[in-house]
């Protein structure tokens, strides 16, 4: 051990004040990290996030150029030289896109509220060990998470239901997760038993401690589980595509794959994209902008909270 | 608002959860019935009624869109017509029954062959290089000791997990495709330009790239959970006995990671014949029917692209029988390793 490390604690040299991003003091045990290490270390750490925001960077800054600057970069731009809004109050403005935009926020809010009812409700009524019939049901929905009836008859039966071209057909068949259940029952289930019987005593139902006791109580958990559910429905594309055949109908992600992969021109702008003052790439990044954007604001709030939703997630049956 | 006239006992209903029995599982459920045996079944239903009225609408759902398709298989022993009847599902009473004969033209089916020899490439080459990669940046993540670097870095760890496919496929297009910066800027230098998202050889390891993009990060979260639940008097014991930070590293950290990364191989080789059936659909047209083809995009493929229903369902039961079977040996082999799998004995 070297000799810093046998004076006490507070008799050791102080490099400098602890700030925000300061390292908390280390144990005494421990050794001093290596020059070579620490650098080591920090090349990994920002090679992971540069590969991950690198790609954004481009998506972000291109969708924000004038033609100008992206025909001069033959493409794709990195360094910022311009700053303009056109592709998005194009996009904004009316036609195709502006149409997936609302669909997919509405499709997500009355989505995500649906789901999260339903779910809650349904994690709450089984988080009683021993009420009757707790363990069937749990078993009837556990069951689903091994096998999977399969897309065809899935989609016969969606066809059957007279879902098809509905907005009914990209919220109803996957409405409901099974895990997202279990994280949240498991959550309930951590509620101390007293408080829900001391409420219970005092004449509350199952509704009013479920409204007034549980769900305060479990905000962290209900805030991961929606997010969840939030993204599950911004993020899909797959049952529109097969449901709906109405273009007028169809959510972002669809639009998206139309503009962006298949090069199609969207419908319904001004002539501008045909005079030549708006860049067809300025208007597919744009597009991506909007698909990743509530996303990508979203998740770092709620993101201290995933590793307990995970972890609560773990399934006891 | 229905108030329950039998006094029930949050206590009591608890204690097996609390004590478990060594044999868990049966036992608990067993007792739990006896102590409930005492009251009658009306009595048990008036005291639970609001409990059973608040699962319903997601015992419905799952009911319908989980179960009743199941039975829908048995268009694939048919030789179903959809336009027998208006509605779809009352054409399959209808329609004539085969057999197995959708079975047998889909074993001599080659592109059959084909989409399952993809499958199961793909399927080993995330195993090789998408499983480790969390484990790394868990580690490298749990030894950065300052708070605030470590929350950044996890938040844009976890940021592409969010992400939808289309989102993803979209951004690897615009980097590694021929209109993409990459081959942008050779030919700018005037080298030759290339399109990675197009070719058949590369396209198995563009997938696995995109997948350790978008989820490589999110897969970190569990390990270091079983990496903070280590005890750091582990670690001082270890340094006072002369162990430096990598024999710390070998004979603490790894060992504390191990169960986690034993049940989540043992899952991952449970659902080997799902390997990304959105990300391969979105890239079915640019690659090649060859190349992307697995079981998933072969049965939609079928089923709803061709209309030839009975033959995708097939394939569709081919595959979602071998998947149940590997994951219940799966869970059976975490059961022998002693951990607690998917679901308890």
């Amino acid at each position: 051990m070297s000799a810093v490390l046998d004076k006490p604690a507070d008799e050791r040299p102080t490099v400098r004040k602890p700030g925000r991003w300061a390292a908390p003091p280390r144990p005494t045990w421990e050794e001093e990290p290596s020059k070579a290490g620490l650098a080591g270390k920090g090349l990994a750490l920002g090679f992971a996030c540069f590969a991950i925001l690198f790609p954004l960077w481009i998506v972000i800054v291109t969708s924000l150029q004038t033609k100008k600057t992206i025909d001069e970069a033959g493409g794709l731009v990195v360094i910022p030289k311009s700053i303009t809004f056109v592709a998005y109050r194009e996009l904004l403005g009316g036609g195709q896109v502006q149409t997936a935009a609302l669909v997919s926020v509405g499709v997500t809010l009355v989505g995500t509220l649906f789901s999260m009812t339903v779910s809650v409700l349904c994690a709450y009524g089984l988080s009683r060990v021993g009420s009757l019939g707790h363990r069937w049901i749990l078993m009837t929905l556990l069951a689903t998470m091994f096998f999977g009836a399969g897309l065809i008859p899935t989609y016969l039966l969606v066809q059957a239901l007279g879902l098809t071209d509905t907005y009914l057909a990209l919220i109803l068949p996957s409405a409901v997760s099974v895990f997202n259940i279990l994280v949240l029952r498991s959550f309930f289930m951590g509620i101390s038993p007293e408080l829900i019987d001391s409420a219970r005593i005092d004449g509350a139902g199952d509704w009013r401690i479920l409204w007034k006791i549980v769900m305060p109580l479990s905000r962290a958990v209900l805030a991961v589980i929606a997010l969840f559910y939030a993204v599950g429905y911004w993020s899909a594309w797959f049952n529109a595509s097969i449901y709906l055949t109405d273009q007028d109908m169809m959510p972002l992600q669809n639009v998206m794959i139309q503009l962006v992969q298949k090069q199609e021109r969207p419908v319904g702008l001004s002539a501008q994209i045909n005079t030549g003052q708006l860049s067809p790439i300025a208007i597919q990044m744009a597009v991506m902008v909007m698909a990743l954007l509530p996303v990508a604001v979203l998740s770092p709030f709620v993101q201290k909270h995933f590793k307990k939703g995970m972890l609560t997630g773990a399934v006891k049956g | 608002m229905s108030h329950s006239t039998v006094p029930r006992s949050r206590a009591e209903a608890k204690t097996p959860e609390k004590n478990p029995a060594p044999s868990d599982g049966a036992g608990s459920g067993s007792r739990g019935g006896k102590r409930a045996g005492k009251l009658s079944l009306r009595l048990r239903f008036r005291r639970d009624r609001t409990l059973i009225l608040m699962t319903l609408p997601t015992v419905l759902l799952i009911l319908v869109f989980n179960y009743i398709p199941i039975l829908g298989n048995v268009v694939a022993f048919q030789d179903y017509d959809p336009y027998l009847s208006e509605n779809g599902f009352v054409a399959i009473f209808q329609s004539p029954w085969i057999g197995f004969e959708q079975f047998e033209r889909i074993f001599e089916d080659s592109a059959f062959w084909h989409a399952v020899q993809n499958t199961f490439v793909l399927f080993f080459l995330q195993l090789v290089l998408f499983f480790p990669i969390p484990i790394l940046l868990a580690l490298l993540i749990n030894s950065v000791v300052r708070p605030r670097v470590r929350a950044v870095a996890q938040a844009i760890m976890y940021l592409p997990h969010f992400f939808s496919w289309v989102l993803v496929v979209t951004v690897f297009m615009q980097i590694f495709g021929g209109a993409g910066i990459i081959a942008q800027t050779l030919r700018q230098h005037g080298y030759e330009g290339f399109d990675l998202m197009t070719d058949p050889e590369i396209f198995k390891y563009l997938v696995t790239a995109e997948s350790i993009w978008k989820d490589a990060g999110w897969g970190i979260i569990v390990f270091l959970a079983a990496l903070s639940s280590v005890s750091n008097d582990l670690y001082e014991a270890a340094a006072m006995d002369g162990a430096g930070r990598w024999r710390r590293m070998w004979h603490i950290t790894l060992p504390a990671l191990r169960p986690v990364i034993a049940l989540l191989l043992v899952l991952r080789v449970g659902d080997a014949l799902t390997v990304g059936f959105e990300q391969l659909l979105l890239q079915r047209q640019a690659v090649g029917v060859d190349a992307s083809d697995v079981l998933d995009t072969y049965v939609w493929w079928n089923g709803i692209r061709n209309q030839d229903f009975s033959y995708a369902a097939a394939a569709g039961l081919i595959k979602g029988v071998v998947g149940l079977a590997l994951v219940l040996t799966a869970n059976k082999v975490a059961h022998l390793m002693g951990e607690q799998g998917v679901y308890k004995k």
